[in-house]
């Protein structure tokens, strides 16, 4: 995770974003608190990276990029805003250790916001911000099986607005955020769903933090957090609405290292 | 739809690879092709076997304009797929007249296109064995025979942006889709010479030309009487032929024999031997077969209801012809270029009973040109195919109960019933 110390809405390169409004700082710095409170309670060991001025969006760490074992593939950001984040993400990576593996030029990635594990299958989002070519790319770079699905709504402009993977044979996702093929791909593939309505996804409900058996999502979806309960998760949910206010909830704050829960080669990992 | 039409408008290739058939891209895509008004053609695709495996396919998408292809492919980009650029194709001026450059390209009988400035377009004049002769600046192509290359002129080197589009198979069930190009005697002759018969009639309906390749057996056999019928009645607009089928069609016409044998007898006459060459020379003394019709000396055969009913023939002379008749064109590249101009607009050949002119003009046609090969022996048939003729329908039997039922076949169905 990355303190919001210079976190703010400085541009616009999403319909949530309005530098109009802006955000609060302040309650923005309790909200990201309680995320980490909570997270340290459940168990998560969380790496923290140094803040960068000029760099608002850095704290949504989950675009940092790729982590597969003890590869980092880097983002290729759609948006110059935030292309200046890509050195800082890469030398954390670095530092921990990583082999960095880069995209090719002229390609958009943009990591873990877009590509998301769910048993053995890479699932990833395209149109909005990553290119389908870059998510060939990089299945076949990790030797996974990538399942590239079209976002078609622009609010759920990155996969992780809209799809999350709870376990290697679960996941819980917002139909209205995909096309046909990517709905069925869906239904194809991972056997048990939760549809988060949509009203609920405005909330960025599918923007979650899984931990075990447990949820972590922003408040304003109770309806899946009993369909969550009856599948025998608890959930825990926090106010998160300054970083909503930028595009972003649980999941963008946070970069998984050791392999999402539904990650099949999670308990592999080194 | 007739193949012709289904080939026409632009066309543009794209590869696209990855997890594209549990991720439905495959399908989306065409079906994005078809939404947007496009055809596609899948050219190659290989399935990964295990789920990690990666699979591959290179799709042509066709539609009406190149602008409208463009407008596919700049979409189908979205969703991961390439396009394909290949080279232009590259060209090398010629410099030794009647010879192509090293590392030309040579032609095949099948619809071919190059590319200039990025776009397709298609070879004029297609015909196997020759060289591409590309005008870059007015972006047009045509196949170019060895020996009319100039010095100078640009031809087309290397396979890089020449593309072969092949013929599709007649899916139909009438014309030619009962008959395979196998050849044997034991086909069931009825059905045989009604597709004949049919593919016939539509060349006509189509305004195309029938042309009829034929060798000396058509009169040794008897079958002036049908081929004069056929040539009468409006069925065959080209004649190729060499010096024997003319010279005996009117030493027949003359004396009643042919090569000294009676047609109506079948037993050789006395002095019969000299019958042939005494044709040849009654014709030669009056200039032309043309103005031996129009002089009354020849007044039936094949020959004269040519010239009476304007059949465009093309006599080829070879080394053992006696005479020849005045009309047979000696210089064999000189009877070539009449014959590539005689095939222009031809949609449908019969050749009967002739081994070296069906190979002749085999060389000379497209391959969406049907031809039909009619020969007692099967060696004839099979060779015109073996030499890149595919789409050749061979018919192994006697030329003269085939050419007799034809022509009953033809002609009496047009008479009042």
């Amino acid at each position: 995770m990355c303190p919001p110390d210079y976190f703010g809405i400085e541009y616009e390169i999403n319909p949530w974003m309005s530098v109009e409004h802006g955000s609060d700082p302040a309650r923005a710095a309790a909200q990201w608190q309680a995320l980490e409170r909570t997270l340290v309670d459940l168990g998560v060991d969380v790496d923290l990276m140094t803040p960068v001025k000029g760099l608002p969006d850095l704290v949504f760490t989950a675009n940092a990029g790729v982590v597969f074992r003890d590869l980092f593939i880097p983002s290729r950001f759609r948006f110059g805003v935030r292309q200046g984040e890509t050195p800082h993400f890469e030398a954390w990576a670095r530092s921990r250790g990583f082999e960095i593996i880069e995209t090719p030029e002229g390609m958009n990635f943009e990591g873990a916001g877009d590509a998301l594990f769910c048993g053995d299958t890479l699932f990833a989002g395209y149109r909005f911000r990553s290119d389908v070519r870059s998510h060939q790319w990089v299945g076949e770079r990790l030797g996974v099986e990538v399942l590239p699905m079209e976002l078609v709504d622009p609010r759920y402009y990155h996969l992780d607005t809209c799809f999350c993977p709870i376990a290697p044979d679960a996941a819980i996702y917002y139909p209205g955020a995909f096309d046909e093929y990517g709905r069925a791909v869906i239904r194809e593939r991972i056997p048990t769903l939760v549809e988060v309505r949509a009203e609920e996804a405005q909330s960025f409900s599918c923007n979650a933090v899984v931990v075990g058996r447990t949820v972590v999502l922003n408040q304003g979806a109770p309806g899946l957090a009993a369909d969550l309960q009856r599948l025998g998760y608890a959930t825990r949910t926090l106010d998160l609405s300054e970083f909503i206010k930028s595009g972003g909830s649980a999941k963008c704050l946070t970069l998984r290292v050791d392999g999402e829960e539904a990650a099949a080669w999670k308990d592999a990992a080194p | 739809m007739s193949n012709a039409e289904k080939k026409t408008g632009a066309v543009d290739e794209i590869e696209v690879r990855g997890h594209i058939v549990d991720s439905l891209l495959l399908p989306k895509i065409l079906d994005r092709i078809l939404q947007m008004g496009g055809t596609f053609e899948i050219h190659e695709c290989k399935i990964g076997a295990r789920r990690s495996d990666p699979s591959y396919a290179r799709i042509a998408v066709r539609a009406d304009t190149p602008e409208a292809v463009a407008e596919i492919i700049g979409d189908l980009v979205e969703h991961g797929a390439s396009p394909l650029h290949p080279a232009d194709a590259r060209v090398v001026p010629a410099d030794v007249a009647t010879a192509f450059p090293e590392d030309f390209y040579s032609t095949t009988n099948q619809r071919t296109q190059v590319r200039v400035k990025g776009r397709w377009i298609d070879v004029d004049d297609q015909e196997m064995d020759c060289g591409i002769l590309l005008d870059a600046v007015v972006g047009s192509a045509r196949c170019i025979p060895m020996v009319h290359v100039k010095v100078g002129d640009p031809i087309v080197v290397g396979h890089a942006g020449v593309r072969v589009l092949p013929e599709e198979r007649p899916r139909e069930t009438s014309l030619f889709g009962f008959m395979s190009s196998n050849v044997s005697s034991e086909k069931p002759k009825a059905v045989s010479l009604q597709g004949v018969a049919d593919g016939i009639r539509a060349t006509r309906e189509a305004g195309k030309k029938v042309l009829l390749v034929g060798g000396p057996a058509i009169v040794h056999t008897g079958s002036v009487p049908h081929v004069s019928k056929l040539v009468r009645e409006g069925w065959i607009q080209t004649l190729f032929a060499g010096n024997a089928l003319a010279t005996h069609d009117v030493e027949q016409s003359l004396f009643g024999t042919s090569l000294g044998v009676s047609i109506a007898k079948g037993e050789s006459i006395e002095h019969g031997h000299e019958h042939h060459l005494r044709a040849i020379n009654t014709v030669r003394r009056l200039g032309s077969l043309k103005a031996a019709v129009e002089k009354g000396v020849v007044t039936s055969g094949i020959m004269y209801e040519c010239v009476r009913k304007g059949v465009d023939f093309v006599l080829a002379g070879s080394i053992r012809d006696d005479g020849p008749l005045p009309d047979v064109i000696t210089d064999v590249l000189v009877a070539q270029d009449r014959m590539r101009e005689a095939v222009k607009d031809v949609g449908f050949a019969l050749c009967i009973a002739t081994a070296l002119h069906s190979i002749a003009t085999g060389n000379l046609l497209p391959a969406w040109v049907k031809v039909v090969c009619v020969d007692i022996n099967p060696a004839t048939v099979t060779k015109l195919a073996d030499r890149g003729s595919f789409q050749t329908i061979g018919i192994v039997t006697d030329v003269e109960p085939f050419l007799r039922s034809l022509a009953a076949e033809l002609t009496t169905e047009r008479a009042p019933s």
